[in-house]
């Protein structure tokens, strides 16, 4: 598709980093905590860097439209080779770093990848696993030397390697580097992502430099973001959103990137940072919270007693304040004060003193998480995207924040409701294809560019906000008739945070029932409070103490399913704990944490077998993959509860739709 | 004596994995040592070469602890010989013990629960620091300059062994695998030709082994260290070491590559125990 191209302005992303280079010569531009020091470099010196590495890449001979496989943690030097690969014409593809050989396997086939950048030994084992049933790749280039000394170089290159061959051969390829930069525009390529997929293989989202500017350009006009922004690099450079943040409004912006040293050091290092603007799933936000809280508990009671008092001030005015509303001044004089000695504090153990906008997205957030971290002052807010939108679809505008929507359309997208009740969308951000995949980009995408998001949802009347219901394939029908929407309970059930995961089961059956994981951390620091011995994940997950927590909080959610006459259908009638946590390893649920249902229903399906057959306890066995791709098996004795189902709504319409039939 | 009995088979090679064996980096000769009336090791010659992993093994009370103890320096036999580097060494004083290249864990941690992670890998540098007393009171001068020198040092470590979370982190607060791996890096600090590690993976679970000798492959892969390790798990010494002694109410009952010793019938015999008729 041909998109209208402003007359100036850089039209790739290496076109965009050549301008920072000149306008922003001396900013940060990005910084990593290497051996406990932040390192930075500027916009001049990434440059450097990036055309060292293309040169480096033609070098060795890579070619236009090759594909170039990116598999590593947040650095530096992984995002300079997405803008080298792109810089060579070829196209960049990054991957989730944490996935097994054979889903490797599968996309490194079907993308063809050429060249594969690794961001260590370990994921260079797994490439080479790979190799055993694909053989597209003719080098591997490593970022991380240690442990590589042993392996056949033949065919592989230490990244600052390729960097010091590319300075070597800059006077014999410069000017075959700069013939492919310029040939780059609107249409090209800028990036393919693979969408982790909750049902089948993964597809390749190819989106082009039209798609990823637009967009970067628009929202960040939205949130007035600037040169000055600092962001903190975490979440997995596969998924879109990080490519959007790290790489296109980067770059449109010209704003710095900070690279974790690890995933095990991110909150550490979110705290040295600081970020001014920051995107986080709801799973962080309520790990921090389950966090601060626990640690409360153990405060002494002077502490305690001013954190609630802060706090019990701050949910009721925070929110107001920052929304611009009137305020009395008195709570003003004590919304200052509880800044003076709690909040603030608090914000900085949090590392969010200077955060000016936060998002979240990817799955619903608890209101009472989210309007924590709001009367903080912490201006977080909700978004809602997909990989083939390049991110945004809807935002929510400052001011215009609540927990149940997700916003109004971004700008440049417009977004419709189909008849069957799906949210379509078309925008410049609207993906080109998918990879090798005509079929299902024409059942996706329809010719005047709408695109189908799957989800079933529909606009407020009063304030022209989007509202998300569930994955449209997901809501069904009871086996009377009633509506099944599953997310929405799944959701009320994991806002508590002993509940990490849940998977409510019931379509076309006669009563809903759920799986449920605790949450080890909450769970577990309860044990420990209550002298609760337990050896391992499964004894504490079937303690009795914990089933019957769980049930009080099944109960609680069915009081509240019951009070819409809608969904009333949907109260959990039995449940049970299960035995292990979901894992992304074992294929239970996708790498961005998202349930795969049609999965967990065929490897549990003698669990829900148990659930509707009304037997109390069930023997069951499950195959887990550990870490390192090995398979075990683990064996459980699953305790099955039934919860207090509470009639009342439906009981009500049901007697209301009985009198009516009898009046007529 | 020559310095030096180096017979064919000493030569230096390289290893299926492709590491390097040099010569002999340890000799010890006939040595025996007694505790009053109790004979703790009987007349136990063997060796440990350059770049090898070379494991203690042997039932409880075999005498594993006290040879390694011999081996650092910290315990003097009364008969035999000690050659470490191609020379005899005498009975040392602990300052020296520390100085000669030697670097230890121990079998009960022992660290400084009160202190960070990053405090405690310091120390193992102590030994290297030149600044006087007042001048790192002050941190001034030479302090400051060797601080960040050494400070560089621990980091690296710190990287190696994928500890950077806990750099702040008192050691009392630790799980025991992660305080046995603090061990190893205070040991790494003190950048030793010879490592010695009783019973690293004691009390671990199956993960942490895993972990454990995964460092301890890297740290004989990376920084070239010859290793000396007292182990009871089978499965890990056998994969870990290039060679094994075997000892049994401190004499030494078997000697060689882990499949020698397995097929060893005396070393069988003390760990399966036989038929005493």
């Amino acid at each position: 598709m041909k998109m209208t191209q402003p007359d100036a302005g850089p039209r790739s992303i290496p076109a965009l980093i050549a301008r920072n280079a000149a306008t922003h010569r001396d900013r940060p531009a990005y910084r990593e905590k290497d051996l406990g020091i932040w390192q930075s470099w500027t916009w001049s010196q990434s440059l450097d860097e990036i055309r060292a590495l293309a040169l480096g890449l033609l070098d060795l001979g890579l070619n236009r439209g090759d594909h170039v496989a990116i598999i590593g943690r947040n650095r530096p030097a992984h995002y300079w080779s997405m803008v080298a690969a792109q810089m060579c014409g070829a196209v960049p593809v990054p991957l989730y770093q944490d996935a097994v050989a054979s889903e490797m396997a599968y996309v490194l086939g079907h993308s063809g990848a050429r060249f594969v950048v690794c961001g260590d030994q370990e994921q260079v084992d797994k490439v080479i696993e790979a190799e055993e049933s694909q053989h597209t790749v003719d080098r591997i280039i490593y970022t991380d030397k240690r442990g590589m000394r042993k392996y056949d170089h033949s065919r592989m290159t230490a990244l600052a390697d390729v960097q010091a061959q590319g300075r070597a051969a800059r006077a014999r390829l410069e000017a075959e580097l700069d013939a492919r930069i310029a040939e780059l525009d609107y249409d090209s390529t800028c990036v393919m992502l693979y969408t982790s997929g909750t049902t089948g293989k993964p597809k390749g989202v190819v989106l082009s430099n039209g798609n990823v500017i637009e967009t970067a350009r628009n929202s960040s006009a939205f949130d007035r973001l600037k040169a000055s922004e600092d962001i903190l690099a975490y979440l997995p450079m596969a998924w879109v959103g990080d490519f959007i943040f790290s790489v296109g409004q980067a770059s449109w912006c010209g704003f710095c990137v900070n690279c974790p040293e690890g995933s095990h050091t991110m909150m550490t290092d979110l705290r040295e940072i600081g970020p001014t603007y920051f995107f986080a799933p709801p799973r962080v936000f309520e790990g921090q919270l389950t966090s601060v809280m626990i640690r409360m508990e153990d405060a002494g009671r002077v502490k305690k007693w001013l954190f609630d008092r802060s706090m019990a001030l701050a949910r009721r005015v925070g929110p107001a304040l920052l929304d611009g509303r009137s305020v009395g001044p008195l709570d003003r004089l004590g919304y200052a004060a509880a800044r003076l000695f709690v909040i603030g504090p608090l914000k900085n153990t949090l590392g969010f003193s200077r955060i000016r906008v936060g998002y979240t997205a990817g799955e619903a957030i608890g209101p009472e998480i989210f309007d924590f971290y709001r009367s903080l002052g912490i201006n977080l807010k909700q978004l809602y995207g997909q990989t083939e939108a390049t991110v945004f679809i809807t935002q929510q505008p400052d001011g215009q924040v609540r927990s149940d929507t997700v916003g109004v359309p971004s700008p440049g997208v417009e977004v419709r409701i189909s008849d069957s009740g799906e949210v379509l969308y078309r925008s410049p951000g609207t993906f080109v294809e998918y990879y090798r995949n005509a079929e299902s980009t024409a059942s996706t995408k329809d010719a005047e560019g709408w695109v189908a998001t799957g989800d079933a949802g529909f606009f407020e009347e009063a304030t022209g906000h989007l509202r998300i219901i569930d994955r449209a394939k997901d809501v069904g029908k009871m086996a009377d008739g009633s509506l099944f929407a599953p997310k929405y309970v799944e959701n009320k059930l994991k806002f508590y945070p002993n509940i990490l995961e849940a998977v409510v089961v019931g379509n076309g059956r006669d009563y809903c029932t759920a799986l449920i994981n605790i949450d080890l951390t909450a769970v577990g620091n309860w044990a420990e409070r209550n002298n609760i011995a337990y050896a391992s994940y499964q004894e504490l997950a079937g303690h009795p103490q914990v089933y019957a927590t769980i049930r009080q909080h099944v109960e609680e959610v069915n009081a509240s399913v019951a009070q819409d006459p809608m969904l009333s259908g949907c109260q959990i009638a039995r449940f049970l704990v299960l035995h292990k946590e979901l894992d992304a390893d074992d294929g239970e649920m996708t790498r961005t944490r998202k349930i795969k249902r049609g999965v967990i229903s065929e490897r549990y399906a003698d669990l829900i077998d148990a659930l509707y057959d009304g037997r109390d306890s069930v023997r069951t066995e499950t195959e887990v993959t550990y870490e390192d791709g090995r398979k075990g098996k683990l064996r459980a004795t699953v305790r099955i509860e039934d919860a207090r189902v509470h009639p009342a709504a439906r009981d009500a319409a049901m007697q209301a739709a009985a009198q009516k039939v009898a009046a007529e | 004596m020559n310095e030096h009995s180096m017979t064919a088979d000493l030569e230096p090679y390289t290893t299926a994995d492709g590491r390097r064996i040099g010569g002999v980096m340890m000799d010890l000769r006939n040595i025996t040592l007694r505790f009053g009336g109790v004979t703790a090791i009987k007349d136990i010659s063997f060796d440990i070469r350059e770049g090898e992993i070379r494991a203690i093994i042997g039932p409880n009370g075999a005498g594993k602890s006290s040879m390694l103890n011999v081996i650092s320096g910290f315990y003097v036999p009364q008969e035999g010989e000690v050659w470490f580097r191609g020379k005899r060494r005498p009975a040392l004083r602990p300052y020296q013990v520390a100085r000669q290249g030697i670097a230890r864990t121990f079998q009960n941690i022992a660290l400084f629960d009160g202190m960070t992670v990053l405090d405690n890998i310091m120390t193992g540098r102590l030994t290297m620091m030149k600044s006087g007393l007042v001048a790192q009171a002050l941190w001034w001068g030479s302090a400051e300059r060797e601080e960040i020198l050494h400070r560089e040092r621990v980091e690296r470590i710190i990287d190696f062994l994928e500890i950077q979370n806990l750099r702040k982190t008192p050691v009392g607060r630790l799980p025991y695998g992660l305080k046995k791996r603090v061990e190893l890096a205070r040991a790494l600090a003190a950048e030793p030709s010879l490592l010695l590690l009783d019973e690293p993976m004691a009390g671990m679970n199956v993960e942490e082994k895993e972990d454990m000798s995964r460092f301890i492959l890297d740290v004989n892969d990376e920084f070239g260290t010859t290793i000396a390790l007292i182990e009871h798990d089978m499965g890990v010494v056998m994969d870990l070491s290039d060679r094994v002694v075997v000892m049994d109410y401190g004499r030494k009952i078997g000697d060689g590559t882990p499949s020698e010793v397995r097929n060893n019938q005396a070393v069988i015999d003390a760990y399966l125990g036989v038929a005493h008729d």
